[in-house]
């Protein structure tokens, strides 16, 4: 039961940091700071759909009950490329955005609003 | 103050999907019938130890070849967005002796290190992602340590292309020979040794140099490579 706290609870409230971090602050840098912590979030809770009690990672030198479940882990190894990939994306669009505006606050930047 | 509700109201449904998924799947319980099939048939099938690295290539092969290909349109608009972009550098110090030569030392390490990763993708936790990305972070200690370190473009962009091309003609050998696209078309071997898992370890290691070429190119294209900086 503890662990069922432990893990779900923990990944519940990072996604939650994370998805408050993204919509309260104003600085870019610190907004995809915040959908970072989102995804690891997530991650972390399909990673805890699959345990099991004692069990070990699913590579067999072990027996097959110990073993935890395979598919979130593969589902998450995609996870966490496309997220590499998609920060340094986002991270370049505020390089860009500096570059033009001067400034990485997104409520000074007018063509923002709506 | 409607900003705010908002809020409190965003978060607190993020809280409650979450809640109903967990609710769906209590924690612990027992597995559903995919994963139990490729536990129980998965070894025999596909010769790979590593459960995980048979579902990323074989079973979800296509997916795989996907994510691959996100990857790349992500490093190739990096690098469009960022092409052109005026670096300026404040620190203009050499990196210390010491530094300098203990990175030098390790850069062959860390790429020896990385393709070990990769060879041993179907054995040991691990595999082509991971291993790419190992070779990258050697190549970020290199730019760190060394201000005039440099990387051919024309290179990363022919070992990427060519990794991309074996791993659709891969791709394509299985169509031909068994009628199903990234089919393993190799025979499983001896199991838990190196020559083992079928096309598993061919794959991986094009992933391993694609992913290394790419997220050097990332990292290249970050540093400003064509200001003489």
């Amino acid at each position: 039961m503890a662990e069922n706290i432990i893990f779900y609870g923990s990944s519940i409230a990072l996604a939650a940091i994370g998805l408050l971090i993204a919509l309260t602050r104003r600085n870019l840098i610190k907004i995809i700071i915040g959908l970072d912590l989102m995804e690891t979030g997530v991650n972390m809770f399909l990673i805890s759909i699959g345990y099991r009690r004692g069990g070990t990672a699913p590579i067999f030198d072990i027996p097959l009950s110990k073993a935890v479940d395979p598919v979130p882990q593969a589902l998450v190894l995609t996870a966490i490329v496309i997220g590499v990939a998609v920060t340094a994306l986002a991270l370049t669009f505020a390089v860009r955005i500096h570059e033009k505006y001067g400034t990485l606050d997104i409520s000074k930047l007018r063509e923002m609003k709506w | 103050m409607i900003k705010k509700a908002f809020l409190i109201l965003l978060v607190a449904f993020t809280g409650y999907v979450f809640f109903v998924a967990a609710s769906a799947r209590p924690f612990g319980s027992p597995r559903v019938v995919v994963s139990k099939r490729y536990l129980e048939k998965g070894l025999n099938e596909t010769g790979s130890q590593n459960i995980v690295t048979s579902v990323v290539v074989l079973y979800r092969g296509f997916d795989t070849l996907g994510e691959v290909t996100v990857l790349f349109l992500a490093a190739t608009a990096l690098a469009a967005l960022i092409s052109g972009f005026p670096f300026e550098r404040k620190e203009r110090t050499e990196p210390s002796l010491v530094m300098s030569t203990a990175s030098r030392y390790l850069f062959p390490l860390i790429l020896l290190f990385g393709a070990y990763i990769f060879v041993h993708g179907h054995l040991t936790p691990g595999g082509g992602f991971p291993g790419g990305v190992v070779i990258a972070s050697g190549f970020l200690l290199m730019f760190l340590a060394f201000r005039k370190y440099r990387v051919s473009e024309g290179g990363l962009i022919v070992t990427e292309g060519l990794a991309g091309f074996f791993y659709v003609l891969i791709g394509l050998i299985g169509l031909y020979l068994l009628g199903s696209f990234l089919a393993s078309f190799l025979p499983p071997g001896r199991l838990h040794t190196l020559l083992s898992g079928g096309i598993i370890p061919l794959i991986y290691i094009l992933i391993g140099f694609k992913v290394g070429s790419e997220m050097t190119g990332i990292l290249r294209s970050l540093k400003g490579e064509d200001e003489n900086g």
